[in-house]
């Protein structure tokens, strides 16, 4: 199945195109948790802080669903 | 340590030691004391028997890390209550090291039109505060960018700092800002929110120059403590990913939160209509750094508003022939012209930032009414050029500038506007209630009106500091909120910028650290417990005055639009009901 993935702010050079925000389509199999992208993008699991699916916080332990839409993101502050 | 006394009445002033009962208040919690125990509540803003009051924190002029903050507080011309409106900026340093604990703005000139520059120096012998006023009438109906560096010309050869009010505050908006300059001699800090640049004009006071040669410095207490805490506080920020050097903030600037937010959908979009914007991610502070780095050939990282901070966040755009364009594009201002306005271009929402700060218009309030603005038809939305002439036609004072110049509460109904997004008058920020709950709780009942800084609860309600609540639950949100709002008033008495939140609520020695700063300074032996209670002490004396002022209760609430209409892409209303909401303030 396919989820499509984005990565923000510094964790951006970890996406194929090494761009920020820019979404991209992943190949996973039913049944795969969330934090089996890390391995796949090889991204450190310290480096995440804040993990989106269709604009709801989620756990590591989530499980994904076709056509699920991921946003991952360093730890981040403003105001 | 002084209270400075001036009456503008007759520019004569008064300097006295700081009486007893507000020898451990600074910042806010001093501020707001001395509204509350000197301004009567049915005072009109803009008359005389109002007053300005500047303070800076605690440990402001010392070498405390990211403490370069100065609380301005009155009665705000925007809300009708009080307000305290904070800025980090040399001016705030300065002072500190002058010891002036307050600085107090009373009665007001009986020839409307005059105003007034005012000079506070030291005397070299006694280390007295002294004065020396200039005319100021030939600064006024210009830009500040235009008049910021002529009144340095002036006092060329003297170390001066500068506070002063725009062409805004000479109409008497209620969104007018107090303007502070940066570490670039930029008129660029604002203590932007509620209006009280607007009280300064009225009092025909157009400028506040710091002249701090020979200033002592702060006292200190107990050294040994202070320097302890110091560093405890500078280690959890250069440790923390959020504010270290080359960290989130120093990289990204506040507006990396423009992504996030739209992920989760609850980046207000086209006047509070949607959470999320799809071109959010062209108005990033990714797409900032990325820009910048395009156009310069190298990579810039952020800068310091003010002496002595770690985090430096400020960033600075630049145009596509290098030159600088404005310094700072903070997320509020970016999301306030961009995602709210539906324009996308850095430029433009760059320019927009530029003519406020020149016109010594608050950015958010700016923003925010000019959503409103739109949503009647007076311009279209995503019209970067439309909303370019309208803050011009605002600055110069045009009728139609003059009735969006009076705030986004005010403006809406005129507009005959239903979905205007304020609270007690004042524009919301850039966080939508319905999609975070918590930050609407902060909004609906903070003494401020919508303020997204009396009680940050978004770092555990978005951004997983200190906890990972879920936005859309309101489940343990109302205490949450009282937490955050006491904690803040803390904090903004201490004289730290709120974003060394980030650092310390994940890091309990930078907490106890900030403590241990304050305990240095004042020589007391202060807790955790105790500092809440004194930021809750100051929410008190706040929340009487608002309801002296004839806003109670029934002031603390969502618009209505925000229970009925519900939010994309969730789909939600803010559901919270008054009941609930009163026990924010009715627990205090
Ligand atoms: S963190 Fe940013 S806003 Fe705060 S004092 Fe430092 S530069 Fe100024």
């Amino acid at each position: 199945m396919r989820v499509r993935v984005k990565l923000f702010a510094t964790l951006g050079m970890y996406a194929p195109g090494g761009e920020s925000a820019k979404p991209f389509v992943m190949e996973v199999d039913q049944g795969t948790r969330l934090n089996a992208l890390l391995d796949k993008l090889d991204i450190p699991e310290e480096s995440v802080r804040v993990k989106f699916v269709n604009g709801r916080a989620r756990k590591w332990d989530y499980v994904l669903e076709p056509d699920d839409e991921v946003g991952l993101f360093p730890p981040i502050g403003g105001g | 340590m002084w209270f400075l006394r001036i009456n503008m009445k007759d520019r004569t002033h008064q300097l006295t030691e700081v009486p007893e009962k507000y020898k451990k208040l600074a910042g806010r919690s001093l501020t707001s004391n001395l509204i509350a125990d000197e301004v009567p509540p049915l005072a009109h803003p803009l008359g005389p028997n109002n007053k300005l009051v500047f303070s800076p924190g605690f440990v402001t002029g010392t070498s405390a890390p990211s403490s370069s903050r100065i609380s301005v507080g009155g009665k705000s011309p925007l809300t009708g209550g009080i307000k305290e409106s904070n800025a980090g900026t040399p001016w705030a340093w300065k002072l500190g090291r002058m010891r002036i604990k307050a600085l107090i703005v009373e009665g007001q000139p009986e020839d409307k039109g005059e105003f007034w520059g005012l000079v506070i120096g030291l005397d070299k012998e006694t280390g007295q505060p002294t004065l020396e006023w200039f005319d100021a009438t030939e600064f006024t109906g210009q830009d500040a960018y235009d008049v910021y560096p002529m009144v340095f010309k002036k006092f060329e050869g003297r170390r001066v700092s500068v506070c002063g009010i725009g062409m805004a505050s000479e109409h008497a908006y209620g969104n007018a800002g107090v303007i502070f300059e940066d570490m670039s001699q930029n008129p660029s800090r604002f203590a932007g929110r509620g209006g009280l640049g607007s009280v300064m004009g009225s009092k025909g006071l157009k400028f506040i120059l710091l002249d701090d040669a020979g200033a002592p410095g702060v006292e200190i207490a107990d050294k040994e403590l202070f320097d302890e805490g110091r560093k405890k506080l500078a280690a959890a920020l250069n440790e923390h990913a959020i504010t270290k050097p080359k960290g989130g903030l120093n990289t990204y600037g506040t507006a990396v939160l423009v992504n996030i937010l739209n992920e989760a959908g609850g980046l207000p979009t086209r006047n509070f209509s949607r959470g999320r914007f799809e071109n959010a991610a062209k108005i990033a502070g990714e797409a900032i750094f990325d820009g910048v780095k395009e156009r310069l050939g190298e990579e810039r990282y952020n800068h310091a508003c003010s002496p002595g901070c770690i985090i430096r966040c400020s960033n600075t755009w630049y145009r596509k022939d290098k030159s600088e364009h404005v310094s700072c594009v903070e997320y509020e201002s970016d999301w306030a012209f961009g995602a709210n306005l539906e324009i996308d271009d850095l430029d433009t929402i760059s320019e927009l930032v530029k003519l406020c700060n020149g016109y010594g218009l608050d950015t958010i309030e700016t923003g925010v009414t000019l959503g409103v603005a739109m949503e009647a038809g007076v311009l279209p939305f995503g019209d970067g050029e439309a909303a370019i002439e309208m803050v011009h036609k605002m600055g110069k004072g045009e009728p139609i500038g003059r009735i969006l110049g009076s705030g986004t509460g005010t403006a809406g109904k005129i507009l005959g506007v239903v979905r205007t997004p304020a609270v007690k008058g004042q524009g919301m920020p850039a966080y939508e209630p319905r999609a975070v709950k918590g930050i609407g709780i902060t909004y609906a009942t903070s003494t401020m009106g919508a303020d997204h800084t009396a009680g940050y609860t978004i770092a555990p309600e978005i951004l997983a500091v200190m906890d990972d609540l879920d936005p859309l639950s309101k489940e343990g949100k109302i205490a949450l909120s009282r937490a955050f709002q006491a904690t803040t008033a803390f904090i903004d008495t201490s004289g730290h910028c709120l974003f060394i939140a980030f650092a310390i609520l994940d890091i309990a020695s930078g907490y106890q650290g900030m403590i241990d700063e304050v305990n240095g300074v004042l020589g007391t032996k202060w807790t955790a417990d105790d500092i809440l209670e004194l930021g809750t002490e100051v929410l008190r004396v706040e929340r009487k005055f608002n309801e002296a002022a004839g806003i109670g209760k029934q002031a603390d609430r969502i618009p209505e639009f925000m229970h009925t209409e519900p939010l994309p892409p969730h789909n939600v209303v803010f559901e919270i009901d008054e009941e609930t909401l009163d026990k924010v303030y009715g627990e205090l």
